[in-house]
């Protein structure tokens, strides 16, 4: 850790990303954000901090070099151990959604393309490796990874890409295999996730030449559950009738979530966001103006359109109040506990909603639909995300003959814009509206 | 003569353009198609004009329009898809719900209509031409047969090869390998018209299919799809009067109340 790199990265974060960051604020105060619809209540106030707190930590990872150690960790990855050993973490399918909001993938997915992976795998995928090979994100450069961590909880592709990223950056790799749940979890089960956890200790202490505190850990968890149950809370909003959140807004203030797990900045943020949508439901402001209709959303979003869709259903009455992609980091709060740091990570992170069955995905939905007073769900068939979109069909037809639930399968790609067709998915949306009765 | 106007309905599709009158109790006052220009605007203005000289000053009367072209149909109360147009004017027609098949050029759809008229589920086609007339269309247009004969073609084969690939580009290649392989072009007709049907049948499945099976739309003048979509599912085909107008007739249902 030389004292070169402290001062650059002190001049370059902490004083000239402030100035920026204040001259963005005064900016932005003349140019507030707003829809190009009326139909819709102006942008979260605190958009504007969540795009200051992502290109911080991208601007942080900027001047990361000397000094802190780097770690690429997939989204659903037990980081907890990560950060408590002070860990720069990336996450690099965040960055490729960055990229997909920013128009950017087909482009850096191109480089991927071009060096021979098809385009049947992953957007997310082919745009990191993407990025890896070419150097082009929408971020700038991200630094490069000491240590790489990927959990199988969301995908078994993950195991491939980040066996590519080993090879390329030369870097160890730790992979934590989470067994998939039919039904329930076994003992077993838990005890077989634990002991990677605890086997992945003496791994990451090695790169960052640090010794991991059981106190720093516990820490980390706290944090990491209160701006879950916070996350949590938010999205339980959404019950309230107008929803004085969307999805879309979730999706956008899901970053930090994804991103900085475990920090105090996060728990800070969504205590704030907690705040501003509890003064909407006090002042009775939806999310919708004249919400007619709510819709829960299934899978990721589609990022390269999140305005087309926000706007669509918005000047249609539609309130999408409610979605499975961004409730799958709040409902796994619960699961976690700062006295058995490690046991409690085993039981969150083998859980998540990627990692069951269809049927328990169904499950979420209909119990989610209940919750949320939904009158249709919309499916989104998402050509890389296989895991999530496989049983949708079944999903789908289920919802409709038992319980007499609208829904539409939208089919779509969450990062590349080349599987998306904006006239095929009007004509789906508009006769899908027709149905609602709108 | 035709002071009985009440509703006018217009559907511009991707491969013609229909308009229909109605009177107060939804009968067919007048009916006009014609093959779909690239612009739209002129066209809808000259079916239009020609409402005017049947029907007189139109101003006041209520137009829906529906199909791919419905957003440039400026004059039109409201605009509507051809899910429910089609679905409104089926069941208008036949009296009952049931399963219909839309197949146009563009695209495909299968809609669950209740036994109250209502659109309960829908699918269409993905994002290929391989379910949609077009692919018909092309392929024709390889072969230099007409399209209006493919279907008699297609049906007096008694042989049948198997079209594997089910998007319209590759299944040109597939076709131009076979006739180089010397099969006929009737053999090649009847497995190009089974390969679409297929697909039609894999919607109708997907959705659970609610019995009668009732089609409309442009296809519907091919006996060999007819013949096939009845074959493969096991269900007789229903067929509306006009099915090529059931969009813009259902549009007009709608612009009525």
């Amino acid at each position: 850790m030389s004292i070169f790199s402290h001062i650059k990265y002190f001049m370059n974060v902490k004083l000239g990303a402030r100035s920026y960051i204040m001259f963005n604020r005064w900016r932005n105060a003349r140019r507030p954000l707003r829809w190009n619809t009326k139909y819709l209540a102006p942008p979260l106030k605190v958009d504007k901090i969540t795009k200051e707190l992502i290109a911080l930590h991208y601007l942080d990872g900027h001047y990361v070099d000397g000094r802190k150690s780097v770690a690429w960790v997939t989204s659903g990855a037990p980081v907890e151990i990560l950060q408590a050993l002070g860990y720069y973490v990336i996450y690099p399918e965040n960055h490729a959604a960055i990229c997909g909001v920013k128009r950017k993938v087909v482009e850096i997915a191109g480089e991927a393309e071009n060096a021979g992976y098809s385009l049947d795998i992953c957007s997310y995928a082919r745009t990191d490796i993407g990025a890896m090979l070419s150097g082009k994100s929408a971020v700038g450069t991200l630094p490069k990874p000491d240590l790489l961590l990927a959990c199988t909880n969301i995908c078994q592709t993950v195991l491939h890409w980040y066996r590519i990223l080993s090879y390329h950056f030369n870097v160890p790799l730790i992979i934590i295999d989470t067994p998939f749940i039919y039904t329930e979890y076994s003992d077993a089960d838990i005890e077989y996730v634990k002991n990677q956890i605890e086997d992945s200790i003496p791994v990451a202490e090695n790169v960052c030449r640090r010794s991991l505190s059981f106190k720093k850990l516990q820490n980390v968890v706290k944090m990491s559950k209160d701006a879950s149950e916070l996350w949590l809370q938010i999205i339980q909003r959404g019950t309230h009738i107008p929803a004085p959140i969307s999805a879309f807004d979730q999706f956008i203030q899901m970053a930090p979530i994804v991103e900085m797990r475990g920090k105090a900045a996060t728990v800070n943020f969504y205590a704030a966001l907690l705040r501003e949508v509890d003064e909407r439901i006090k002042n009775g402001v939806g999310a919708v103006v004249n919400e007619r209709k709510r819709l829960l959303w299934d899978n990721l979003p589609i990022w390269h359109r999140l305005r087309y869709f926000a706007e669509y259903f918005g000047t249609m009455g539609i309130s999408v109040v409610a979605s499975t992609y961004t409730n799958a980091w709040g409902e796994l709060a619960p699961l976690m506990d700062k006295d058995r740091p490690v046991e409690s990570m085993a039981k969150t992170y083998i859980y998540p909603v990627l990692n069951r069955s269809a049927g328990s995905k169904l499950g979420t939905i209909k119990r989610m639909a209940e919750e949320f007073h939904i009158n249709g769900v919309v499916l989104h068939s998402d050509r890389s995300c296989k895991p999530y979109s496989i049983g949708q069909i079944d999903q789908r037809n289920r919802l409709i003959h038992d319980d007499r639930m609208p829904a539409l399968l939208l089919e779509a790609d969450h990062n590349d814009t080349r599987s998306f067709s904006e006239e095929q998915t009007a004509s789906r949306l508009d006769a899908f509206v027709e149905m609602l009765g709108i | 003569m035709y002071s009985n106007l009440e509703a006018l309905g217009i559907d511009v599709g991707s491969s013609t353009v229909k308009a229909v009158a109605v009177d107060g109790s939804g009968v067919i006052l007048w009916h006009h198609m014609e093959s779909a220009e690239p612009r739209v605007v002129p066209q809808v203005d000259h079916f239009l004009k020609m409402v005017s000289e049947k029907f007189g000053d139109i101003s006041g009367i209520p137009l829906v329009a529906t199909g791919y072209g419905r957003r440039l149909v400026h004059v039109a109360s409201k605009q509507i898809t051809e899910i429910s147009c089609h679905a409104r004017g089926v069941f208008k027609q036949l009296g009952h719900g049931g399963t219909l098949v839309d197949i146009g050029g563009q695209d495909s759809k299968v809609i669950i209509i209740s036994s109250t008229g209502a659109v309960e589920d829908f699918a269409m086609n993905d994002k290929c031409a391989a379910g949609s007339g077009r692919f018909l269309e092309n392929t024709a247009d390889r072969l230099r047969v007409d399209i209006d004969k493919i279907g008699k073609i297609a049906l007096s084969s008694t042989e049948e090869t198997y079209i594997s690939s089910t998007c319209t580009v590759f299944a040109e290649s597939e076709v131009i390998s076979k006739i180089a392989n010397g099969i006929a072009v009737e053999t090649i007709l009847k497995g190009l018209h089974r390969s679409l049907t297929l697909r039609i049948v894999t919607m109708i499945r997907s959705l659970g299919s609610l019995p009668p099976l009732m089609l409309s739309g442009g296809v519907v003048k091919n006996p060999a799809i007819r013949y096939m979509l009845s074959e493969e599912t096991k269900e007789p085909v229903v067929l509306p009067d006009l099915p090529q107008l059931m969009g813009a007739y259902g549009a007009a249902l709608i612009a009525l109340t």
